[in-house]
């Protein structure tokens, strides 16, 4: 297993520098940069652009910029960031437990619902549940984020008025503890609706499935035929097989609680990472983008292997060299 | 001496065929169509016939895995279709089942041990201090090492599995076994040795069995008596003896012609038989067999032949006999 781990870790490195080449030269050769981004009025000379340049070591060729910032990168470093004028880690400190904030709740969510609509359908597969959530599904499926954002929106914040339009807390207030608490859930609410609503059809699906495959195997037929209760055979001997490649899914999902959701976070102003990622795309602010993207490329790579490690523990048959 | 166990009347079994976007049933497939048999304690009554004439169906309806469609099965004069689910489930370790496949009738992650001795919990028929004991103790009956017991399905062979599929029914001290191709998927040495673990099982505790298969020769080594069937019917049914010695029934004499005979001089003229088999979603009007009978005359084209007792014990449809 140690072995296992540490083989795979040492192959994820030529991924790791592949994957950094790509992402940084994605964003150098976009059009435009930080200094024209910032200064887009007319008064600014060419000398002066050509000055703040040299100074955010713009106007070096490529290679060099690259080599310079991966070595920061493999020292720990990554750099400032333009547009805030501090460290990025800092930056990322502050903004990424927001996001993460707003992700474990979508996923409690989309996971408790999804696997509940999954397996029940399943079980009773051309039901008219299963026709019914087999519409509402695809139906939600098929919606933008910033559709149903902004339809959430729309009805409940402004027009029913029932949740705040935006942001993390009331503006103004200086709740503590338990009414702090309330006051943030209550701003949680409309995000989460939309992300869960939004990816809880997908999951549904590979548990529905996954439940019917396991479903007609014989085991399952063995277990009936033993005289189990219904429970144990749909929730011993069903679920568990249909959770095995669920086990996997469930791992790959866990960067994504950090990379917070440029779309929803935009629109409900939540102050995670992926709203200010967005705007240091627009801002071309590359040290906050690069540093992000390369923390959410390790860690999906993590992630990875961590879900070969979880699948060999949970399935017997895989033994991992 | 030959009192009934398992009472069979018009027994039917049709599978919906779904189609289109709503999956709305659009016809039936007549897995069984209409049997009618018994099996007497001690007894072992083989089922034999062409892939896909419904003896899995006939197996699996008879102990309700399956729901009937029309008909009666009793158990001991007890109707079990009639049953509630958990006077059914009380009654289940009485009438165990084997499969065909020793790889997909375990769960992969349930170790063997457990496999076998799960039921015994299940129904309260043990205690958790004794069970380990004598889940060994069926399993040295079944030729399996005591070491096996806390191993997973995967580390063993097809015949070893057999066993542990044997052990598991056995456990629960049942009187009656549908064996459904328990070794048509096993090397011929081993299935030999399966074979007659299965009658030395029978002999020791005195179990009935339903032994399904196309193995005529199997059949000739183990059977009692014989039913034949056809496209969800039986056509005919015999002690062993006077059915390989006096078939009646075209498709019965056409399916022995094939069986190769030890004896050299003994030369028995081989029947092939034209035609793919009917589909049993769209059988043929009349006798069935008549699209592919040899002897089939205009009456068999229009007129279901009738299933009796042509003295006996020897039942036979067929409107030639
Ligand atoms: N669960 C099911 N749903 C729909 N159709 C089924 C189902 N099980 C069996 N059938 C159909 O019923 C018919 C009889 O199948 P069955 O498995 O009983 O045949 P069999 O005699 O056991 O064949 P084999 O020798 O291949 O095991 C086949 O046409 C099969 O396709
Ligand atoms: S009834 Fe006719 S078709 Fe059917 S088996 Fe007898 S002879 Fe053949
Ligand atoms: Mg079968």
């Amino acid at each position: 297993m140690a072995q296992f781990i540490v083989r795979r870790l040492l192959q994820s490195i030529p991924t790791l520098i592949g994957a950094s080449i790509i992402i940084f030269l994605i964003f150098a050769l976009a059009p435009g940069d930080y200094v024209t981004r910032q200064f887009e009025n007319p008064k600014m000379t060419p000398e002066r652009m050509e000055q703040l340049r040299a100074l955010y070591g713009l106007d070096k060729p490529l290679p060099e910029r690259y080599v310079s910032w991966a070595g920061n990168m493999l020292r720990g470093e990554m750099g400032d960031s333009l547009m805030f004028k501090k460290p990025v880690i800092s930056v990322i400190n502050d903004f990424i437990w927001n996001s993460f904030l707003l992700g474990v709740a979508i996923m409690f969510f989309e996971w408790l619902i999804a696997s509940i609509i999954g397996i029940y359908s399943a079980i009773r597969q051309y039901s008219v549940f299963d026709a019914i959530a087999t519409l509402i599904i695809f139906m939600l499926y098929s919606l933008p984020s910033f559709f149903l954002g902004l339809l959430l929106l729309k009805i409940f914040a402004v027009d029913l008025r029932w949740f705040p339009v935006g942001g993390m807390i009331t503006t103004g207030s200086n709740y503590t503890g338990w009414a702090h608490i309330m006051d943030v859930a209550k701003h949680m609410v409309l995000p989460v609706a939309t992300l869960t609503l939004i990816s809880v059809g997908g999951l549904s699906r590979y548990f529905r499935t996954n439940m019917l495959e396991v479903i007609k195997q014989d085991y399952i037929r063995t277990a009936r035929a033993k005289g189990l209760k219904e429970r144990t055979v749909i929730f011993k001997h069903a679920l568990r097989n249909a959770l095995l490649p669920l086990i996997t899914l469930f791992t790959l999902e866990i960067p994504s609680l950090f990379a917070g959701a440029m779309i929803t976070e935009r629109i409900y102003n939540w102050p995670g990472i992926g709203k200010v990622v967005l705007q240091a795309i627009y801002v071309r602010d590359y040290p906050l983008f690069l540093g992000y993207t390369m923390l959410i490329t390790v860690l999906t790579i993590l992630a990875n292997i961590l879900a070969d490690v979880l699948y060999g523990i949970a399935d017997p048959r895989v033994r991992l060299k | 001496m030959s009192e009934p166990l398992i009472e069979v009347k018009n027994l039917k079994k049709y599978f919906p065929i779904r189609g289109g976007i709503l999956q709305r049933t659009i016809g039936y497939v007549k897995a069984v169509d209409g049997v009618t048999f018994t099996i007497n304690k001690g007894e072992t009554l083989s089922l034999v016939g062409e892939s896909g004439c419904g003896k899995s169906t006939v197996g699996r309806t008879i102990i309700r895995l399956y729901d009937k469609t029309d008909g009666e099965v009793f158990y001991k004069s007890i109707p079990i279709h009639n049953l509630k689910k958990n006077e059914l489930r009380k009654l289940r370790p009485k009438m165990q089942l084997v499969f065909q496949d020793p790889f997909s009738s375990l769960n992969p992650r349930l170790r063997v041990g457990d496999a076998i001795g799960e039921a015994l919990l299940d129904h309260g028929l043990i205690s958790r201090n004794e069970l380990r004991d004598k889940v060994i103790e069926t399993m040295e009956i079944c030729g399996l090492a005591p070491y096996h017991v806390d191993r997973y399905p995967h580390e063993f062979s097809g015949g070893q599995r057999q066993r542990i599929g044997i052990a598991r029914a056995l456990i629960l001290d049942p009187e009656f076994i549908v064996l459904d191709e328990p070794v048509s998927s096993l090397d011929v040495s081993i299935q030999a040795q399966i074979i007659n673990l299965l009658m030395d099982l029978q002999q020791q505790k005195g179990l009935t069995y339903l032994f399904i298969s196309h193995d005529l020769s199997v059949v000739e080594h183990i059977s009692t008596r014989v039913a034949v069937m056809y496209l969800g019917n039986i056509v005919e049914m015999a002690s062993r003896d006077e059915l390989f010695d006096h078939p009646l029934h075209p498709y019965t004499q056409a399916l022995l012609s094939a069986v190769p005979i030890p004896d050299p001089d003994l030369k028995r003229e081989r029947i092939i038989l034209e035609g793919d088999i009917p589909s049993p979603a769209n059988p043929p009007k009349g006798c069935k067999f008549h699209t592919r009978c040899p002897l089939a005359k205009d009456i068999c084209r229009e007129q279901v032949p009738e299933y009796k007792d042509v003295g006996g014990g020897h039942f036979v449809a067929c409107h030639l006999v």
